[in-house]
């Protein structure tokens, strides 16, 4: 008798959103409660985890057409690139700034430049977590 | 420009992220790779002019005040290390281009050489001891992967014991530090000279200074503790074993000078007396091993192991000629590390074997390459006009300054030993009769020649020209022996 995963995969869909959107929130709370780069992109792999549980490898692979080392470049490129940003203003790297936007969707939003730097870290954390469970899992 | 001394860690780090990218396209990996170390070279030897001429330079990252954030220091022995590692890496990825192999090169190959630059650049250039640990890291991860990349049975077993002691070494390097941050409260390198001053180091300090001595001890390969390094060393391919020849012991010595002429100088009787004893064991041992083995790669590795001994030696005699003679031994030492590996790699890939027994007379048939591997081997054991010859003469002077007489003349006998060693892989490979056969005559070497060549010609220039480096390396003791320097450099703000 085949096996059925129905019930599974019916949650796994509705489950995956809530963890992502979780993974984003903790993500952005990273500079005045606990969480960050790290953590979000944990939560957010843990996210793809339960899919690759629920369905296979090659339909997440579908379903996530990334190739996750590219993914992991250019989370560094982000990281290098708002350090380099210090050699445009000749200011120590990695010195940080930030200033208060008026975004349409947002209203009045301070952003700090720290975010493009856990934004790489996300990247990167989920990039090369995602790589290594898929070179484990699969054949190459 | 304020980020000048960050530039030979970041640039390689950049080109690195770029060469992610596209994995596939081995002729593009190769040009970005050498044009990156140009232009680091480039900015290395700027950043010399820059402290040659305005002092030491320091950064501390995100503006903080110097204390409180990561502060990055270039003094001169910095910079000298960083350039030298430079120029190394760049004659390496260039006889790689003709030896690696394209499987190797399809998988990050280059990033990982580079990667392993940034490490190395940066624990050579940081002024943050918990910051030096992240770049011990990042140049350890680097090597994890090049020591495995191709996965033969010989690289997977060595590579297991390679993980396994740099794992636990760099876990008993966080317990150090933790025991230190736990004594003094900060891990910025300078504010620990201050306060390691201020309480004028009691015996909890020494008991710190020497788990440091075990830590980069693992890492430096010094006596009782480079038990990993011959086999793990013998196992990857020879331009791998070259830059881990040629750079990352050094950068275990470099820690051990730097931690022992900075933070734990006020109790010499205990502290230095024992890294003196350690250094001509590690000699000792060394010239053992060097003497021991029939195979050309077993021969070189136990003569890193000799090297690190005399540069500890020197820099244990803690006065003017001894360090000097430390600070020039040690580059001297980088670059014909990296000569002599990239010539012996061309005989093995010419007679296909590295057992000396089963070599003999390619000097009938490749005759330049036996008399550049002469000369590079006349230059490690320190024959007069050649690199090898200042710094040993200046450590030997140093130590009989210092009252050392047995210890200066163990390290005197032990370049006998060198010699010997060297030459015997000169006499078995290069005379008697020979015994290629057919197929391995034909094999073509003149793109190896190149670098490793360009390598013993720097090495020589670098022995002749011992007038004009001598300023260099004394801005370099000088900052060793007069920690105040170093520590008015980072904190005058």
């Amino acid at each position: 008798m085949k096996a059925n995963d129905v019930i599974l995969q019916t949650a796994t869909k509705v489950v995956f959103f809530i963890i992502f959107l979780f993974s984003i929130h903790i993500f952005f709370a990273g500079h005045f409660a606990p969480g960050g780069g790290f953590v979000g992109g944990l939560l957010t792999t843990a996210a793809i985890v339960l899919l690759l549980l629920a369905f296979d490898l090659k339909t997440v692979q579908q379903a996530l057409p990334f190739n996750f080392m590219i993914v992991v470049a250019i989370g560094l490129l982000l990281a290098i690139g708002m350090g380099a940003g210090s050699f445009v203003f000749n200011v120590p790297f990695l010195t940080h700034a930030f200033g208060d936007f008026y975004l349409p969707l947002f209203g009045e939003t301070s952003l700090h430049t720290a975010m493009i730097f856990d934004a790489g870290v996300y990247l990167v954390v989920v990039g090369s977590t995602i790589t290594m469970i898929q070179s484990i899992g699969g054949e190459s | 420009m304020i980020n000048l001394l960050l530039l030979p860690i970041i640039l390689p780090f950049f080109f690195a992220v770029i060469l992610l990218f596209f994995k596939e396209k081995i002729v593009a990996q190769r040009i970005i790779t050498f044009v990156s170390l140009i232009i680091s070279l480039i900015a290395s030897i700027i950043l010399m002019a820059t402290i040659k001429s305005d002092g030491i330079q320091t950064v501390t990252l995100g503006s903080w005040p110097a204390p409180f954030g990561i502060t990055m220091v270039s003094d001169m022995l910095s910079a000298l290390l960083v350039t030298t590692s430079i120029v190394i890496t760049l004659f390496v990825v260039w006889y790689s281009f003709s030896s690696i192999g394209n499987e190797r090169e399809r998988f990050y190959y280059y990033p990982a050489v580079l990667f392993m630059l940034t490490g190395v650049n940066g624990a050579f250039t940081t002024g943050d001891i918990f910051n030096m640990f992240v770049f011990f890291e990042v140049l350890l991860m680097a090597s994890y992967v090049l020591i495995v990349l191709g996965g033969e049975k010989k690289q997977l077993r060595e590579s297991i014991k390679y993980i396994l002691v740099n794992v636990i070494s760099s876990a008993l390097f966080v317990i150090t530090i933790a025991l230190l941050y736990s004594v003094i409260g900060t891990v910025n390198m300078a504010d620990i000279a201050v306060k390691v001053a201020e309480v004028g180091q009691p015996g909890i300090i020494t008991v710190i200074a020497i788990l440091f001595l075990l830590v980069f001890g693992i890492k430096g390969a010094i006596f009782p503790l480079y038990f990993w390094l011959p086999g793990s060393y013998a196992a990857p391919p020879m331009p791998v074993l070259a830059l881990f020849g040629a750079l990352l012991t050094k950068v275990g010595v470099y820690a051990i000078t730097r931690t022992y002429t900075l933070f734990f100088i006020h109790n010499t009787a205990v502290t230095h007396e024992l890294l003196l004893i350690l250094s001509i064991f590690t000699i000792i041992a060394g010239c053992i091993g060097a003497l021991a083995y029939f195979d050309l790669k077993h021969i070189m590795i136990y003569n890193i192991v000799i090297a690190v001994g005399v540069i500890l030696f020197g820099v244990a005699q803690m006065n003017d000629n001894g360090m000097t003679g430390a600070m020039y031994y040690l580059m001297h030492d980088m670059i014909i590390k990296g000569a002599l590996f990239l010539l012996i790699g061309i005989i093995i890939a010419i007679t296909g074997t590295s057992n000396l027994r089963k070599m003999g007379g390619l000097m009938k048939t490749h005759a330049p390459l036996g008399w550049m591997y002469l000369v590079a081997a006349f230059g490690l054991a320190g024959i007069p006009p050649l690199s090898g010859f200042a710094g040993k003469l200046l450590i030997a002077k140093g130590a009989f300054e210092a009252g050392h007489a047995w210890g200066s003349i163990i390290m005197l006998a032990s370049s006998l030993i060198v010699l010997l060693s060297v030459i015997r892989i000169f006499i078995y490979a290069f005379w008697g009769e020979p015994k290629l056969d057919e197929a391995n005559q034909s094999v073509s070497y003149r793109n190896l020649m190149t670098p490793a060549v360009l390598l013993v010609i720097l090495s020589v220039a670098y022995g002749v020209g011992t007038e004009w480096l001598i300023p260099y390396m004394t801005d370099a003791s000088d900052v060793l022996l007069n920690p105040s320097m170093y520590v008015d450099a980072v904190l005058k703000e």
